[in-house]
């Protein structure tokens, strides 16, 4: 093991450990958490690695002081993580959104499990992904990446962290029991420091620093608590310098940027692949566990005579909205397995506007779904 | 391409079940096979577990996805090879058996119908165990059977693989374990069979 504490190897483990892997080497040095079903192995983790590479494990009373917790540790320097799945995650949308009318930089893994309410605690869903986007309340956005693998899970989770110091938002990680759960390969190669994202710091005199005065990427450089910057936090509405003003104007003002930050840059956020779009008559648009089996749906379908393809979403949050208008012109048909009744489906029906019909293949949850039922679909949606 | 006659099996992918009680080593079994599969031989696998109480106590299973290519659908649908600890789990899983499939099962603690055809391939990996001192050793003993009867995974993956896997200072007696199980399967196996599933 290198000096920093983090692995490097190939490795046979599970998505959950992946993930809290993927912290470690992403520089994350605090984690607070409350465990849950499919999550705790995350947590687990996080609790034995933390202490050897000088990093802090607290493990909270429930999630909603989990999530202030890691907002706090992030105020005062360190990259920050919790991880929960279902109820958890709804108690944690307050405090996220405190995280977001604060520019915090931290990552909230959700291991997503069946659901409404306790559901089916250890089987697979993706029933989250609109409670990702809207969860807390006000007009805001954010970022959500979602992995098929436990390979993939690694990798994502210091993205997440990169995004996250770079736009000063909180990013989650929108993964799945079935992702969770499920031990394969993992490769860890050595990170270099080059590869990290840490938050811009001021680099003016302390007496001038405001801060929340954003730069030209609408992003404020960050100061650390007690170092001598000016620091102030409050989830009112604030000016630059972080104190209340009640009025429309700064709200206006304030809103917009936080919403601007991530709409204005978000060619630099969105990731997908694409597999067989160039002369493709209906595409699968799939995200996370669900791409797998697609993948295999749509070489099924491409052997019986179909000019199928596939869009893995990578990041749901922002929508890959450009690419879908894009790719309406062409297709006749998007079909979108998800494992819940229909969420994403209805943004890639926003983006489709009637140029290409949208098909979804649902799946309520508790496992995945069969690459037949998609391949069924898929011929239904070139007829 | 997908074998129809088996769902969403991909044509090459080989699939484990391994059943029994929680506290047998089924877990640590399939967590020695897939890696067994993907780091030592190179390949691709997915472990997949059931999870909760059961683990612990109750009835357990793991379940390993082997293919030579990336894993689309990480559950097993048609096992190639079923190994069975407990009479419970073979009343669930010894129905509807793929043709070809093959089933090992500990004499001690499953009594198979006398109908089955194949009849399963049969070692007293708990008894060999409790005879060599620790009865924990037993799924051990099991997967170096398996090594010696399938050509699912080749045996000295399979054997680096439980290595790097027990505690710090019983691999001497892991590899006797598992090299007692080779043994025995070389003399009472039938090698090959399940070599093309």
């Amino acid at each position: 093991m290198p000096e920093d504490g983090a692995l490097c190897g190939t490795f046979f483990m599970n998505g959950d450990v992946a993930c809290a892997e993927g912290a470690i080497s992403a520089g994350c040095r605090f984690f607070a958490g409350y465990p849950i079903t499919p999550a705790t192995e995350v947590a687990e983790r996080m609790s034995e690695r933390l202490p050897h590479v000088g990093g802090i494990y607290i493990q909270m009373e429930d999630e909603i002081a989990s999530m202030n917790a890691i907002l706090g540790a992030s105020w005062a320097g360190l990259k920050a993580m919790t991880s929960t799945s279902g109820p958890g995650f709804s108690l944690m949308m307050e405090n996220l959104g405190l995280g977001v009318m604060l520019e915090t930089p931290c990552v909230l893994v959700n291991i997503q499990r069946a659901g409404p309410s306790t559901g089916l605690p250890t089987m697979a869903a993706q029933g989250d992904m609109m409670q990702a986007r809207w969860g807390s309340h006000g007009s805001y956005e954010i970022i959500a990446l979602v992995p098929s693998s436990p390979q993939e899970i690694f990798d994502l989770t210091i993205t997440a962290f990169n995004l996250s110091e770079r736009y000063r938002v909180p990013v989650l990680v929108m993964s799945d029991e079935a992702v969770g759960h499920m031990s394969e390969k993992v490769v860890i190669p050595r990170i270099s420091p080059k590869e990290l994202v840490s938050r811009r710091r001021p680099d003016g005199t302390q007496e001038q620093y405001l801060p929340y005065k954003a730069d030209e990427d609408l992003v404020p450089p960050m100061a650390i608590a007690g170092e001598g910057y000016r620091f102030h936090v409050t989830g009112l509405t604030h000016d630059e310098r972080g104190y209340p003003v009640m009025t429309v104007e700064a709200q206006d003002q304030l809103v917009r940027r936080l919403v601007d930050k991530i709409r204005l840059n978000k060619k630099d956020i969105i990731r997908y692949e694409e597999v067989g779009v160039e002369d493709a008559e209906v595409i699968v648009c799939a995200y996370g566990i669900s791409t797998r089996v697609a993948r295999l749906a749509v070489q099924e379908a491409r052997n019986a005579g179909i000019r199928a393809g596939m869009l893995r979403l990578i990041t749901v949050w922002p929508f890959a909205e450009d690419r879908i208008r894009e790719l309406a012109q062409q297709v006749k048909a998007f079909v979108v397995p998800e494992i819940n009744y229909g969420q994403i489906v209805l943004e890639v029906e926003r983006c489709a506007a009637g140029k290409a019909s949208t098909l979804l293949v649902p799946h309520m949850g508790g496992g995945v779904h069969h690459p037949q039922t998609i391949l069924k679909a898929i011929k239904e949606a070139v007829q | 391409m997908l074998d129809n006659k088996q769902g969403c099996k991909s044509l090459g992918t080989k699939e484990i079940r391994i059943a029994g009680f929680g506290g047998q080593g089924v877990v640590l079994s399939g967590l020695i096979l897939g890696q067994a599969a993907s780091i030592y031989d190179d390949g691709f696998s997915a472990l997949t577990q059931s999870y909760g109480p059961e683990a612990r106590g109750g009835s357990c299973t793991a379940e390993v996805v082997i293919s030579d290519e990336p894993i689309g659908y990480p559950y097993v649908q048609s096992p190639n090879v079923l190994i069975i600890l407990s009479q419970e789990a073979y009343n669930k899983y010894s129905q509807d058996l793929p043709a070809g499939a093959l089933m090992i099962i500990d004499p001690d603690l499953v009594k198979p119908e006398p109908s089955q055809n194949p009849a399963p391939l049969s070692i007293p990996a708990t008894r060999m165990a409790r005879d060599m001192g620790r009865t924990v050793v037993a799924n051990i003993i099991i997967l170096g059977f398996l090594a010696a009867v399938s050509d699912l995974i080749s045996p000295e993956a399979l054997k680096n693989s439980v290595l790097a896997s027990v505690p710090k200072g019983t691999e001497e007696f892991n590899t006797k374990a598992f090299e007692l199980g080779y043994n025995y399967g070389l003399e009472h196996g039938r090698k090959g069979e399940v070599a093309d599933g």
